[in-house]
């Protein structure tokens, strides 16, 4: 069924294994696997198979005008480089129509690495610049099903990641946490029968991949995942003027085939198509080969780490594009493409004047790799310590009072 | 929940058609004060009810439209171990003939007027008898300019105060509606042994002592404010309203005049940064239009003052600049002009390092404290009696 926007379920349905007609290998991009030919995902490609759009550089002097200060480094740099109505929502906003902010975690595992933060950190910078507020839902049902933790495990799991999520610095005026396990109740119950009802479990095969071996509640969950996007399932927050807010949702882009499905249906309820702001993959240490793995724990940077753990990782692990010997790196300058130092300070590091003098110096052969490692080590242990302390300081109560079904009443003040 | 009366009460005691020659028979006491003097007289009448250990106090569930009856107050006194004396006699409308009833107690009687001002902001006055009560100098000291003050509608009374003309009384307060009545009392009941009042119907009278009424009125979550009501102080430039205070903070929706509707005040209670949060922003779901046209420029003020106070980002600005501006001054003791730009530049660098972190232990400190807060907001609902006013609020 075709949508008014022209975009139809059908035509953007990537098969979910990947597998073209032909039955080549091509990149596979879907909530539980992420991998592509020769370990590069082509983003572009990306986009046009799902049918959303690029952000491009008029948007974001948009973002920079309507919000009145520079844009996040994540923008700027193009770490989240896809959206779908992004532009309605911005108008809206100029109009005086307020919005809130939708998004998530799957609490698999304990420890958070910095990839895990970055859909975090920019929700933050959305909510500020915004003053907007912000649900963020914690899928410790999808992990129950998918992962096979018990259901204890998996509550136990979102809380812990509540209160990482929670040191990311979001203002408890505006922000409700909840978890599906405890916050499964009559309105948002009710929202997701009526989305269940719009969508066949032909469509969700279609989606997700799934076949009749896979245990039923796998074909359940996506309804539990699009029912955040409606604002009536969350009455307290919600009500009267605010039942038909529109909703912005900032997420990695394996999470788009959801709200592909959630903006299908929003019509038929009534409800504005929830916006969708998408990031890439945050590169792991090793390189360019999907997403930071968290089985591999020198794959990626984690919260939990030292300063000395930090040190230790990227000077032994992230891959490096210079040269074997310094004067070979003194001649020819590194291969700033596969580097993984300066990609990760293309993310992190605010200074637009330091990050470009670094890669012409590096590029040049003026710079060492373990000059630029070095500067990596520092922007990083500052960002994790940063994260450490704020983390140190959540108390169960403050997870609580998160948590606690209570209305916001300043959420837009 | 309908309240039912505690079986160590007696019956309603019916109205006694009496004639005047003796007020001591016109009246039948339900409850015994143990206090000699009184015991005196009630010789031959044996106290039927005493003040016996009583059963754990019921926490009540009580709606906020339900308006409370004699029987309900006087069940709350007992509640509060309030030990008072209680006559039946006709309706009456004026202390003269309340006197007739009563005066033999030798209590204080009460004159009670309910008023309002300009403003549509209700005040209950209650004088000893013989108290001058000039509205003239009562509306100035209270800072509503000379005839601000005026005799409250008719209609107000059964509305707010939930009585029928005839018995407006302090009491009448107990009743959520009346929440924004403010109270003066003579400062004369202090000294007086009883204190005569009607319980929420000009038909009986009750009699109490000054510390008992006190402590009814912290019951229902009210500061007693006693002013001497004689007192004539000039008012003018050097001498601002003395009562001022006694001002209430909202106006109420009086029947037949369309009126501000009163905020409801935000649920968690926190410290110092968040401590001036008492008015909720109009965004009120249920009647948006009304009372966006109605919202005064004082409650906008209030609430950019809220919103600014607990803006971290404004917070740390501040921080920052204040740092600044001291370490510029600072560093131009020690070197000259012509540094002006390094430092600037300097002061720059700092401030983009530090900003982030700043930031973050910040945010930390707001939702720790709201946290707070939170909590402490949810253990008050333990204690409904005291923290009547926010309980029963929601």
């Amino acid at each position: 069924m075709a949508s008014t926007t022209g975009e139809t379920l059908a035509a953007a349905e990537p098969i979910a294994d990947g597998r073209t007609e032909e039955g080549e290998e091509e990149q596979v991009v879907n909530p539980w696997e992420v991998s592509a030919k020769g370990g590069k995902i082509d983003y572009d490609k990306l986009v046009d198979k799902f049918g959303c759009q690029r952000l491009d550089e008029s948007l974001i002097q948009r973002f920079e005008r309507i919000t009145g200060r520079r844009a996040h480094v994540f923008l700027r740099r193009g770490l989240f480089f896809a959206h779908r109505d992004l532009s309605d929502i911005l108008d809206a906003y100029e109009r005086g129509e307020k919005f809130y902010l939708y998004t998530g975690r799957g609490p698999s595992s304990e420890s958070l690495h910095l990839g895990h933060l970055v859909p975090f950190m920019f929700t933050k910078y959305l909510q500020d610049v915004f003053k907007v507020p912000l649900v963020i839902q914690l899928t410790d049902d999808e992990k129950c099903m998918w992962k096979g933790l018990s259901v204890e495990e998996s509550e136990r799991l979102a809380r812990e990641n509540a209160k990482d999520i929670i040191a990311c610095g979001f203002d408890i005026e505006r922000t409700f946490i909840f978890a599906d396990f405890s916050y499964m109740s009559p309105p948002i119950y009710k929202n997701i029968v009526r989305i269940a009802n719009c969508v066949t479990g032909n469509k969700i095969v279609g989606i997700f991949g799934l076949t009749l071996e896979d245990y039923g509640g796998k074909f359940f969950f996506p309804y539990i995942q699009a029912a955040p996007s409606f604002p009536s399932s969350f009455p307290h927050i919600f009500s009267g003027k605010y039942s038909k807010l529109r909703c912005l949702i900032p997420c990695a882009i394996d999470q788009d085939p959801y709200f592909r499905m959630t903006r299908d249906v929003a019509p038929r309820l009534s409800y504005h198509k929830p916006a969708l702001i998408e990031s890439k993959f945050f590169p792991a240490l090793q390189g360019e080969s999907g997403k930071m793995s968290a089985s591999d724990p020198n794959s990626a940077i984690y919260v939990t780490d030292s300063l000395k753990d930090i040190k230790n990782k990227v000077n032994r692990y992230a891959f490096s594009g210079g040269q074997d010997t310094i004067e070979k790196q003194r001649k020819f300058g590194a291969n700033l493409e596969v580097d993984v130092p300066v990609k990760y300070l293309n993310f992190f590091l605010d200074d637009d004047a330091e990050l470009l003098s670094i890669k012409e110096k590096y590029g040049s052969g003026a710079m060492l790799t373990g000059e630029v490692k070095a500067r990596l080590i520092e922007v990083l242990s500052e960002i994790v310590e940063r994260h450490q302390r704020a983390r140190a300081a959540v108390t169960e109560e403050m997870v609580d009072a998160f948590m606690a079904v209570r209305p916001l009443p300043r959420m837009f003040g | 929940m309908a309240q039912t009366k505690p079986n160590y009460l007696p019956r309603a005691v019916s109205r006694v058609q009496r004639g005047r020659e003796s007020s001591l028979s016109a009246c039948s006491f339900h409850a015994a004060s143990i206090n000699p003097f009184l015991k005196s007289l009630n010789r031959n009448l044996k106290p039927i009810y005493s003040p016996a250990p009583r059963p754990p106090l019921l926490i009540r569930r009580r709606r906020r439209s339900m308006a409370f009856s004699k029987d309900q107050l006087l069940a709350r006194l007992q509640e509060l171990k309030i030990e008072f004396l209680s006559c039946d006699h006709p309706a009456v409308m004026t202390v003269e003939e309340q006197a007739k009833y009563v005066g033999h107690l030798g209590g204080a009687l009460s004159k009670n007027l309910f008023l309002k001002d300009k403003k549509h902001r209700l005040y209950i006055i209650s004088a000893l008898a013989n108290t001058k009560v000039d509205l003239k100098i009562l509306s100035q000291r209270l800072g509503l300019g000379k005839g601000g003050l005026r005799m409250a509608p008719e209609e107000a009374l059964p509305e707010i105060l939930h009585v029928a003309l005839g018995s407006v009384t302090p009491f009448s307060l107990i009743n959520e509606s009346a929440r924004s009545v403010s109270l003066l009392l003579d400062k004369g009941f202090k000294s007086q042994r009883y204190c005569l009042f009607h319980p929420l119907t000009n038909e009986v009278t009750i009699a109490l002592t000054p510390s008992d009424f006190d402590k009814f009125l912290l019951s229902i979550g009210r500061e007693p404010a006693y002013v001497d009501l004689e007192d004539c102080p000039v008012v003018g430039k050097d001498n601002p309203p003395d009562l001022a205070y006694l001002v209430p903070a909202e106006a109420l929706n009086l029947p037949g005049g369309a009126d501000k509707v009163p905020p409801t005040s935000a649920p968690a209670q926190t410290n110092a940064t968040l401590e001036q949060k008492t008015k909720q922003p109009t965004q009120k779901p249920k009647e948006p239009s009304k009372e966006q046209k109605q919202k005064s420029g004082k409650d906008k003020i209030n609430a950019d003052a809220v919103a600014d106070s607990t803006n971290v980002e404004k917070f740390v600005e501040k921080v920052l600049e204040k740092v600044s501006n001291v370490f510029i001054s600072e560093l131009s003791k020690q070197s000259n002009a012509e540094d002006g730009n390094i430092k600037d530049h300097m002061l720059e660098g700092v401030k983009q390092r530090v900003s982030s972190d700043l930031l973050s232990m910040t945010m930390t400190l707001k939702n720790s404290v709201y946290a707070q807060g939170f909590h402490a907001g949810i253990e008050s609902t333990l204690y409904p009696l005291a923290n009547k006013k926010i309980v029963e609020r929601k």
